[in-house]
């Protein structure tokens, strides 16, 4: 790995926006580190690193959220600061950020221009000409949809493009993409490559942030590589390959290996039939042993969560059996499913897994609570003795167990949801998106503790979009496509083109 | 354009108080002449101005409870000023009484931008430091109809094309709050906050300083209902106006505003309070004990609300597509 | 499964902090500061305060309230909130006083007022919990509707003639100055203190208030938890309905009118945040105790009782409020 200096690599143009040694700390914490950073006009620059690289940090600063506690920002080569939001949009400086922060109640058209709308003489905004800008906006990269409709009623594609359209209203020189495409269908990632290719010709510089190496070796120009908050590299796409930008990240040879499992399921322990549910999914019907790990493989939207939630109490299906050591159960909550042996680690962490602003030791009791309470009345000791239990073995990094949980890093804060659920003692354990948003260290950990799992006898259940993570830990996979299974997928026949092409339909 | 203004939600509660003026015409056709329905907006011409203030409050995520308390403060006080001062034209006496509501108001959305208090439970505590507050200023005494000067009562009784004056004012405010909240990046600045502080952000607005502008309206309608209620009743004392801020709160939960933020209309917030106003006309002329005003308003909240959340439940992601076409 | 035997994590000790110096550092602690320097201050400015019997009189200015404070606070701490307290009380002290004119007992009068808590606080909680609608609005509602029902039944008339056993629960004393309310005042407090600091069903309070889908997906019946806090509310107003009517011999529509708001700001000011996640029940009872205190300090020196209440207000605004000034001035 070769390190290249920020001024070699920027001799062949003039970036429109540099960051010089910018540093931002936070009591305790240094998020950014002296990082360097050049954008050119025309050019996709992929901003790649690890979770807590620094990368949201810094879309952050460019946007006038934070101000950076050191260093210089430049536009054109002059010093610029952005002390509000509307500062750094005034420098032609926009953001599609992860979350859509768009506004609901809204129309389209304001949601295009709230802050900058045409304004009447008399200071008044002008509906009319926003109605019709916003149309030619969006009739401009290709969306066919009302100005005047609200945002509610669109889907979360069609908000997307709403969030570019917004981005083009201010006539902006740089876009920030920050993972545009991690709610997006198929199609719609093919539609989006398009249109960022529509903005390169149109001489934007744009900084796309992605942790998808296909696309990043599809759409990006350059490449710029943070690691614990530090700048570590940057250069043309072209010159390296997946590889090279693995090491960069993780700062170490790495290929992804998955941990060897004896792909040999026991008896049978859960058996559904026919589950269905009016709007979304449709004749599910599936066996899982013990020891197994079954794989949910299909595009976001294709009702995989939605099977998993129905599974275990929090939807109710609207018909179909489901059986647990040959008993057939009904689960109406999931304190019924946790009774039954059947737990559900959820793939939205911070709303639906973790009690952030509690103990870490309470999060892990929390469904437990029975086992370490004697007839309604908590006892601590046994709660810490469970916490330490479970939390040592999935190896926890945390100064102690009363410790906020929301005071850990997002891998660790899922290894205590994953402790919380093991200390259940359950028979089936389903985890949905388990190693989505943690770093690769420890997704490695996650992985082999589910194989560990399986070799225990417990039965997975394993939602996954990472096909390399579908393939490589799954002994059989269903791929579902619109709420529907599609096919089932194991030994030889279980190959990355096969799942794509399964739940895309061609 | 009509549509905009008149979405389904204004447009079954305007239906509703229709349907209601009309129940009330069997038992008393005169309800409904439009000397009384004039009568009517003018006795709920308080009720409009601080629903209006409410609503903006209400939009930003906020609530202020503090309104009524400072309508009973600024009442006082111009009341007080008007005994120490006679001569002073009414204008001055209208612009102290908006500009010591405004302070209020601003005192409420410091605490809430600053501070970052959450808005219940500073409007919690200034309500009952203004209420104190009218009680130090006065020392517990009443300001009576003899005390204050004729110009000082006049205002609010005198007419203008055969409508009082305090109606002028309250359609003034509806048509200029309309377009505040249409026309004016203000305006818009509250719809946003209220809907998605987070996105509010990004969109470089700033939401605490939104919130105080929201409150400072509020106050500034409350100030100025202030000396419109002393002058109307012609008396001012420290019990004035007690227990109103629920009322306002009521008219705007009727009136179809959101209390999680971001929805609603000036249109919403005034037929809300209508509809309060023509329950506590309509019950004396049809016959019904006034005691029962308040449990009928109770149960309007409790179906306005319960309807609000009906009408805006998502229909939800619909993944499979056999399910798409029926519903 | 034994997933104990071969550990291979790094030993996390249980707390950094001892539960003591938490303790010290504590809202309780602060607020139990300024409880002691108004006591001080209360009985330098007047000679008639450390007197036994006018203490005592002074617990009556707070342990109604408080009763139906504890509950409120659990109900706070879950996320939801109550404004139909004082309205239930209304009602159940009307239907109370309907049960006397048809001539009924004591135990009977107790049947009522509890039973009309309970039902009023279901109905509460029905709304709330089967059409998830918020419960600020509800019970904004309810109250005009509970106490619109007194309303209707009383309009400006009063009911009277309790029994006279029945005055024993507001005005009796179990020995010397220790008086039935107190004592219950006492039992309730220690009873809510359990529930919710020792309890499996405190730590579910806890944890719907902080994540109500994360509870949920924990296995908690966030919705039932939610049910049985408005019935405890309820339940609890019942309680203080039957003080409250007792102790004043009659009830009109208007009884207990703004306690709502009062005792919202008890439970703030006892350190439970309104947002819901967090409180504790001593920080309530040292906010009751200082309520209490003020109030009575200031209507020794003969200050108004309106006057009082900027006094609080400013209490509720400035114990918050200085405590961030603080922090911003430092960092």
């Amino acid at each position: 790995m070769q390190m290249q200096s920020p001024a070699l690599a920027s001799a062949d143009a003039v970036p429109v926006l540099a960051l010089d040694r910018v540093t931002k700390s936070f009591p305790g914490v240094t998020a950014l580190d002296q990082v360097t950073l050049a954008l050119y006009p025309g050019q996709v620059t992929a901003l790649v690193g690890e979770n807590g690289a620094g990368k949201s940090t810094l879309v952050k600063i460019l946007t006038g959220i934070y101000q950076p506690s050191d260093g210089t920002i430049k536009v054109d080569g002059a010093d610029i600061r952005f002390p509000t939001a509307r500062d750094a949009t005034r420098a032609g400086i926009t953001a599609i950020h992860q979350e859509t922060v768009l506004f609901d109640e809204l129309s389209v058209a304001e949601n295009i221009f709230l802050g900058h709308a045409p304004r009447t003489r008399l200071g008044l905004i002008d509906w009319r000409t926003m109605n019709s800008r916003a149309q030619d906006i969006l009739t401009g990269i290709g969306a066919h949809l009302n100005p005047e409709a609200k945002l509610r009623d669109l889907g979360i594609a069609n908000k997307h493009l709403v969030a570019i359209a917004r981005a083009l209203s201010v006539d902006a020189r740089v876009v920030i993409m920050d993972e545009p495409t991690a709610a997006l269908s198929h199609t719609e990632i093919h539609e989006l490559y398009e249109l960022v290719e529509k903005l390169k010709a149109q001489g934007k510089a744009i900084l796309f942030i992605s942790h998808k190496f296909d696309e990043i070796f599809r759409i990006a120009d350059r490449y710029t590589v943070f690691r614990d908050g530090q700048f570590i590299s940057e250069g043309h796409i072209r010159d390296i390959d997946e590889s090279d930008l693995v090491k960069m990240m993780v700062g170490r040879d790495m290929d992804q290996v998955f941990p060897p499992r004896d792909r040999n399921p026991g008896a049978q322990v859960m058996s559904v039939s026919g589950l269905c549910h009016p709007t979304e999914f449709d004749d599910i019907s599936f066996d899982l042993g013990r020891g197994e790990i079954l794989g949910f493989y299909g595009l976001v939207g294709a009702g995989r969560s939605e099977i998993m939630q129905a599974l275990f109490g929090i939807t109710r299906p609207s018909g179909g059996t489901v059986t647990i050591d040959g008993a057939a159960i009904t689960i109406t909550s999931p304190a019924d499913a946790i009774a039954a042996g059947l737990v559900y680690v959820p793939e939205d962490r911070g709303h639906q897994g973790a009690i952030t602003p509690l103990p870490i030791f309470q999060n892990v009791t929390l469904p437990s609570l029975g086992r370490t309470s004697r007839n309604g009345f908590l006892r601590l000791a046994e709660e810490f003795d469970l916490a330490r239990e479970y939390t040592q073995r999935l190896d926890l990094r945390a100064a102690s167990l009363d410790a906020e949980l929301g005071t850990l890093s997002g891998g660790n804060q899922q290894k205590v949801v994953i402790a919380k659920w093991l200390a259940t003692q359950p028979k089936i354990i389903i985890l949905d998106e388990p190693t989505k948003g943690i770093d690769i260290g420890s997704k490695a950990a996650v992985h082999a503790f589910m194989a560990e799992l399986a070799a225990q006898g417990l039965a997975v259940i394993m939602v996954s979009s990472e096909i390399p993570e579908v393939v490589g830990m799954s002994d059989r996979v269903i791929v579902m496509r619109e709420g529907r299974m599609v096919a089932e997928l194991s030994g030889d026949d279980l190959t990355p083109e096969k799942l794509v092409r399964q739940a895309a339909g061609i | 354009m009509l549509k905009r203004y008149l979405t389904s939600r204004e447009a079954l509660l305007f239906a509703a108080i229709v349907a209601l003026c009309l129940l009330i015409a069997t038992r008393f056709a005169g309800f409904v002449a439009p000397s009384n329905l004039l009568r009517v907006f003018n006795d709920t011409s308080p009720l409009i101005l601080l629903a209006i203030g409410q609503m903006i409050v209400i939009l930003t995520k906020c609530i202020d409870l503090s309104v009524a308390a400072n309508l009973a403060l600024s009442g006082m006080c111009v009341a007080m000023l008007n005994l120490a001062y006679p001569d002073l034209p009414v204008a001055v006496i209208v612009m102290v009484a908006i500009g010591l509501g405004a302070l209020m108001g601003m005192f409420n959305g410091i605490l809430v931008w600053k501070l970052a208090i959450p808005p219940i439970v500073v409007t919690l505590g200034t309500l009952t430091i203004y209420r104190g507050f009218v009680f130090l200023v006065s020392d517990g005494s009443w300001v009576n109809s003899h005390q204050m000067s004729p110009a000082f009562k006049a205002f609010p009784r005198s007419e203008l094309l055969g409508i009082p004056m305090m109606s002028w004012v309250a359609l003034a405010a509806i048509v200029i709050f309309t377009v505040v909240m249409t026309r004016t990046t203000l305006g818009r600045a509250f719809y946003a906050v209220g809907g998605n502080p987070h996105a509010a952000t990004y969109t470089g607005l700033n939401v605490g300083r939104t919130q105080f502008w929201a409150f400072t309206i509020s106050g500034a309608l409350a100030g100025l209902t202030g000396y419109l209620w002393v002058s109307r009743y012609a008396v001012a004392y420290v019990d004035i106006a007690g227990g109103f801020e629920l009322d306002v709160v009521a008219a705007c939960v009727i009136g179809g505003i959101s209390i999680a933020g971001g929805i609603g209309t000036v249109g919403g917030a005034v037929l809300g309070a209508l509809f309060l106003g023509i329950i506590k006309n309509a019950l004396p002329v049809v016959d019904i004990s006034p005691f029962w005003q308040m449990a009928i308003s109770g149960a309007a909240i409790i179906i306005a609300v319960i309807v609000n959340s009906r009408t805006r439940r998502n229909t939800g992601r619909i993944i499979l597509k056999s399910a798409e076409k029926p519903a | 499964m034994s997933l104990s035997e071969h550990t291979t994590g790094r030993h996390i000790p249980d707390r950094l902090r001892s539960p003591l110096e938490a303790r010290l550092k504590s809202w309780e602690s602060l607020l139990l500061l300024v409880a002691i320097a108004i006591f001080v201050a209360n009985s330098f400015a007047s000679p008639y305060f450390l007197n036994a019997w006018n203490l005592s009189d002074a617990t009556f200015n707070f342990s109604e309230k408080a009763m139906i404070a504890f509950a409120m606070a659990l109900l706070i701490i879950a996320g939801e909130i109550d404004l139909s307290v004082a309205a239930i009380i209304a009602l159940a002290s009307t239907a109370m006083g309907a049960a006397v004119q048809m001539g009924a007992g004591t135990p009977v009068l107790i049947g009522v007022g509890l039973g009309v808590g309970l039902l009023c606080g279901a109905f509460n909680g029905l709304l709330v919990t089967r059409f998830g609608l918020p419960s600020i609005v509800v019970t904004i509602g309810t109250m005009s509707l509970f106490r619109g029902i007194s309303y209707i039944v009383l309009g400006d008339q009063a009911f009277g003639g309790y029994p006279v056993d029945f005055t024993y629960f507001g005005r009796g004393y179990v020995f010397w100055v220790i008086s039935f309310e107190l004592v219950l005042f006492a039992l309730i407090a220690v009873i809510y203190g359990i529930v919710l600091h020792k309890t499996n069903f405190g730590r579910a309070i806890y944890a719907i208030g902080n994540n109500p889908t994360g509870a949920l997906f924990s296995g908690i019946r966030v919705a039932r938890v939610k049910f049985i806090l408005f019935l405890l509310t309820g339940l609890m107003s019942g309680v203080a309905a039957i003080c409250l009517t007792s102790r004043l011999g009659s009830t009109r529509p208007s009884i207990a009118f703004g306690w709502e708001l009062e005792i919202v700001t008890m439970v703030v000011l006892g350190g439970v945040n309104i947002l819901g996640g967090s409180g504790t029940i001593p920080g309530v009872v040292i906010a009751a105790v200082v309520m209490g205190l003020v109030t009575f300090g200031l209507g020794l020196l003969n200050v108004p009782g309106i006057v009082m209440s900027i006094v609080i207000g400013a209490l509720l605004i400035g114990v918050i409020a200085l405590p961030r000034l603080w922090a911003m001035r430092r960092g």
